[in-house]
Order: structure tokens, then C-alpha cells, then sequence
């Protein structure tokens, strides 16, 4: 398949999903990001970069976090930033997708950071601005349906990373609705790239989607028995609207199964972080105990994030089409 | 001040610039000293060490400053600016290895004017090759050198700290 992610030069032209991305340009990433987190302390909180340039935030499905800081990545970059809330606008009207895109490039658009229901959606916005010679557009995937959500799955490995250094001689747990996760996914591919030896998959029967051990990753159903000695535990958030269906019982149910609480957390390594991109469900997936105690890095994930995204979308723009 | 085309002696030049800075900061107060990465940094790190300022020794990436982002992109390597001292009321030394156009210079200027209002900046280069296209100078240089345009100066350290510095001819 076409990966228009990358330019002729094999350069990074849009993100749209880790699946595909060379090591070298995730260590890019990684590395650049590095260097974008001091600025967050310093008395000018800016670095010139994107002066003049306009990010379009282009939410078609709802998210207060990845949106805010997209949008604080955008403005600590210099960029213009504007917030398209588009259910309330003209796709309710009845514009197709790539109207909508054609219409705001001719408002000069230089980045679409785009959320969307529809696995895909991003691939169709790229695949039309290469199509209809727009290449200096860039499109960055903000979370489209099931497939991916790249800069969760970057910023999980940045913060992977700062606090255990090497890849290589890791066991990562992924718990929880992993059939319904883009971010499962993007972490699975990433973790696979960076060469982490042991990728493993906890959840009920029912959440887990088929074809992981394919992805190379070991399926628990049972979590104490996946929580043995790794080094890190990706929790994932249970969402509520999975309840109504036949999927899982209860969320008590679920909490008694699959909640990770300083009990289960004991049977991972003494250092291991936990990982959750928010938001959580506290006594759902995850204990406050646990949400709340020194080994959680919850918080740390959100300050990485932005310096993240500041570092993807540098990147980008800066690449020629 | 010699003027060469080849067969650098690094080292003494680095004590010609050691003895110049030491020199220009004589009775001055919050001095402190700053390299811009790579070569830069190297020498700052040293003079700082030298002077008994290592304390007040920060390093800059220009990286996000440059001018020349939209047509060559990010640089690929981007190091982390580090500045752990109050910039506000500083007399600061920025220290390059080698000064040419001054873009560099310009760029980070405005780095350190994005941690605070300095009192002062002087400048530090272990070798100017002329070629300014910006109203810069240096404060402090230890040689001029005329070089080809397609010619660059390169500093290089040893696993001992020392220094090199050759005439290197560009790729194309």
C-alpha cells in the first residue's frame, strides 16, 4: 500500500499512523521532542519556528485533551491555531470531508490535525492534497475510529523511554479494551519498532481483537498472570458505552477482573510505571491508590505530550512536499 | 592576531581566546558563559571551567531559531538548550566556534532573550572567516581566517578535551 506519510525523500510529510514509520524517524521524533520539553519552563514559553504558519484543529469527534494541546503545541511553536468544532458546523450541513479540507486550504491552511470517527478519514485527507498537488499541507492523525492515534503512541514512548532509558530489554503490558483502542494499536506498532522484546495484551475474551499474536504480542486473559514482572503497565480506558452492549457485565465486574490496584500492581517489577492516557476511570480500570501513588507517571504522559506534538509538528512543517 | 589559511595550532588559539575573555570580564558582575552547539559549547563548557565559572556555563540549540527552517527544514539533530543560570541582569559571553554570516549569532540572541533581559552579550569565536551578511562582530576572536566559499572550518575534541581545527572543503 502507498504510505503517503512519507515524501520522495523518505521524509516525514504527514502523520498518520506509526504503522510504517522507520525507527529512525520514531528516535527523530523522540529526540526532537527532548529538546521541546524545556521550553515549557522558560520565561518565554515560545520558540519562533511555526511564526506565520495557520494549524487548522480539525475535531470531528470529540476530545477536550488531544485537542488543548494540539493547541498549546501549535501556540508554543508560534503557529496560528484554529479550532474548527465541526459538528456544529458544516458537516451537519451536509459537506463532504474533502470540501470541507478543499475550502479551508484555500484559507491558506498549512496543517490539518485531524480527529475523526471513521478509521481512515486522515489517509483520505493526505491521499486528496497529494492527489490535488497540496502537498505543502500537512495532515497530522489526531485519532481516526479503531486505527491509530499516533502522538498518544509517541508520547507513551517518550515516556517510556525517560524513565527506563532502553527499549531493549523491556516487557510492556497493554490492559484493557484493546479491540476498541487505536491507542493499543499505536502503541503495539511502536513498542514492535523500537524493538521492546515483550509486548504483551491483557483483557477479557471479549475485548481482545484477533490477529496480536500475528503483531507479535502475548495475549493474558488473566491479568495477575500478565502483570508478572513487567516493567511497564499501559492501563486503557473502559469506555462506559462498551457496558450497554453484551460485551462485559458490570463495571464492578470488570474492576474485579481487570482493575489494577496496588495488589496487582505488586506482582509487576518493584520500578514499574504505570502508564493511562486519560481520561480515567478510577475503580473502573484503575485503583485511585494507583492512579494517585509514586509509581503512576499519568501526569508526566500529558507535559511530555505537548512537547511531543511540538515536535512532530516541527517536523512537518518543515518538510518540503 | 595571525592571519592563516591551513596548519592551525587549536590549542594555542583556544589560550588566545581564554586570555582575551578572562581579559573583557575583568571586574564585570553575573557573568556567565554561554556555547552554542556543538563546537561552541565545547568551548564554552571549557572556558567556563578555566575561569572558575562553571557554575554560571549554559549551551544553546539555535535549531528552532533559524532562519532557514522553511527551506531546509528541522535540523536532524537537535540538541538540548540548556541555560541553569538567572539570565535576567547577565553579562553574558556567547561563544561560537567559528563566526561567518552572523545568522547563527542572530538566532541566538534571541534564544537567550526568551530566558530574560540580559545586561549585556558579548561575543566569542575561536576564528572568524569574514563573509557577514548581518550587523555583527565579535568581542573576542583568536584568528581571522580567509577561506574559499566552498570551504568551512570545523572544530573538532578529543576524548582528552583537546581541540582541532581544519579546513574542510563543503559538499557540494
Amino acid at each position: 500500500m502507498l504510505n503517503p506519510q512519507l515524501n520522495k525523500n523518505g521524509e516525514l510529510q504527514h502523520l498518520l499512523s506509526i504503522e510504517g514509520l522507520p525507527k529512525s524517524i520514531v528516535n527523530h521524533i523522540l529526540d526532537t521532542a527532548s529538546s521541546f520539553v524545556g521550553i515549557s519552563d522558560r520565561e518565554v514559553k515560545k520558540v519562533p519556528l511555526m511564526r506565520g504558519k495557520s494549524v487548522f484543529n480539525l475535531f470531528f469527534e470529540n476530545s477536550t485533551r488531544t485537542r488543548t494541546t494540539f493547541e498549546i503545541a501549535s501556540k508554543r511553536l508560534s503557529a496560528d491555531v484554529i479550532n474548527l468544532n465541526i459538528q456544529a458546523s458544516s458537516a451537519s450541513k451536509g459537506e463532504s470531508l474533502l470540501d470541507t479540507i478543499d475550502n479551508l486550504s484555500a484559507m491558506h491552511a498549512d496543517m490539518f490535525v485531524v480527529r475523526h470517527a471513521q478509521s481512515g478519514a486522515p489517509y483520505l485527507i493526505a491521499k486528496h492534497l497529494i492527489d490535488t498537488k497540496q502537498s505543502h499541507v500537512h495532515v497530522v492523525n489526531a485519532g481516526d475510529g479503531r486505527h491509530a492515534h499516533p502522538t498518544q503512541g509517541l508520547l507513551d514512548m517518550y515516556t517510556i523511554r525517560h524513565y527506563k532509558k532502553d527499549f531493549t530489554n523491556l516487557t510492556v503490558a497493554i490492559v484493557g479494551d484493546i479491540l476498541h483502542s487505536r491507542v493499543a494499536r499505536s502503541d503495539i506498532h511502536a513498542l514492535t519498532t523500537l524493538g521492546v522484546p515483550e509486548v504483551r495484551a491483557i483483557g477479557p475474551h471479549t475485548l481482545l481483537p484477533g490477529g496480536l499474536e500475528q503483531m507479535g504480542v502475548r495475549v493474558f486473559t488473566n491479568m495477575d498472570e500478565g502483570l508478572k514482572g513487567v516493567d511497564v503497565i499501559i492501563m486503557l480506558r473502559l469506555q462506559n458505552e462498551r457496558m450497554s452492549g453484551a460485551l462485559l457485565p458490570s463495571a464492578q465486574e470488570y474492576f474485579k477482573s481487570y482493575g489494577l490496584t496496588p495488589e496487582r500492581l505488586a506482582l509487576a517489577k518493584p520500578d514499574a510505571i504505570v502508564m493511562h492516557p486519560g481520561p480515567m476511570n478510577r475503580g473502573v480500570e484503575i485503583d485511585s491508590a494507583v492512579a494517585d501513588g509514586a509509581q503512576a507517571v499519568i501526569l508526566p504522559q500529558v507535559t511530555f505530550g505537548i512537547a511531543v506534538r511540538m515536535a512532530v509538528m516541527s517536523i512537518l512543517a518543515g518538510t518540503q512536499g | 592576531m595571525p592571519t592563516s589559511t591551513n596548519d592551525f595550532d587549536a590549542e594555542a588559539l583556544y589560550r588566545e581566546l581564554l586570555a582575551q575573555v578572562r581579559a573583557g570580564l575583568q571586574g564585570v558582575q553575573d557573568a556567565a558563559i554561554v556555547g552554542i552547539h556543538s563546537g561552541g559549547a565545547w568551548l564554552a563548557e571549557r572556558l567556563a571551567a578555566d575561569l572558575g565559572m562553571s557554575q554560571r556555563y549554559g549551551s544553546i540549540d539555535v535549531s528552532f531559531y533559524r532562519d532557514d527552517y522553511a527551506r531546509k527544514g528541522l535540523h536532524p539533530d537537535v540538541k538540548p538548550t540548556n541555560i541553569g543560570f538567572n539570565v535576567d541582569r547577565a553579562t553574558i559571553v556567547l561563544v561560537d566556534d567559528v563566526l561567518f554570516t552572523g545568522r547563527t549569532t542572530r538566532a541566538a540572541i534571541n534564544v537567550l532573550f526568551d530566558f530574560g533581559r540580559p545586561a549585556r552579550i558579548m561575543l566569542a569565536a575561536l576564528a572568524d572567516r569574514g563573509g557577514r551578511e548581518l550587523p555583527v562582530a565579535a568581542d573576542f576572536v583568536a584568528i581571522k581566517v580567509t577561506l574559499e566559499q566552498d570551504q568551512s572550518l570545523a572544530l573538532a575534541r578529543a576524548a582528552d578535551g583537546t581541540f582541532t581545527l581544519t579546513i574542510e572543503k563543503d559538499h557540494a
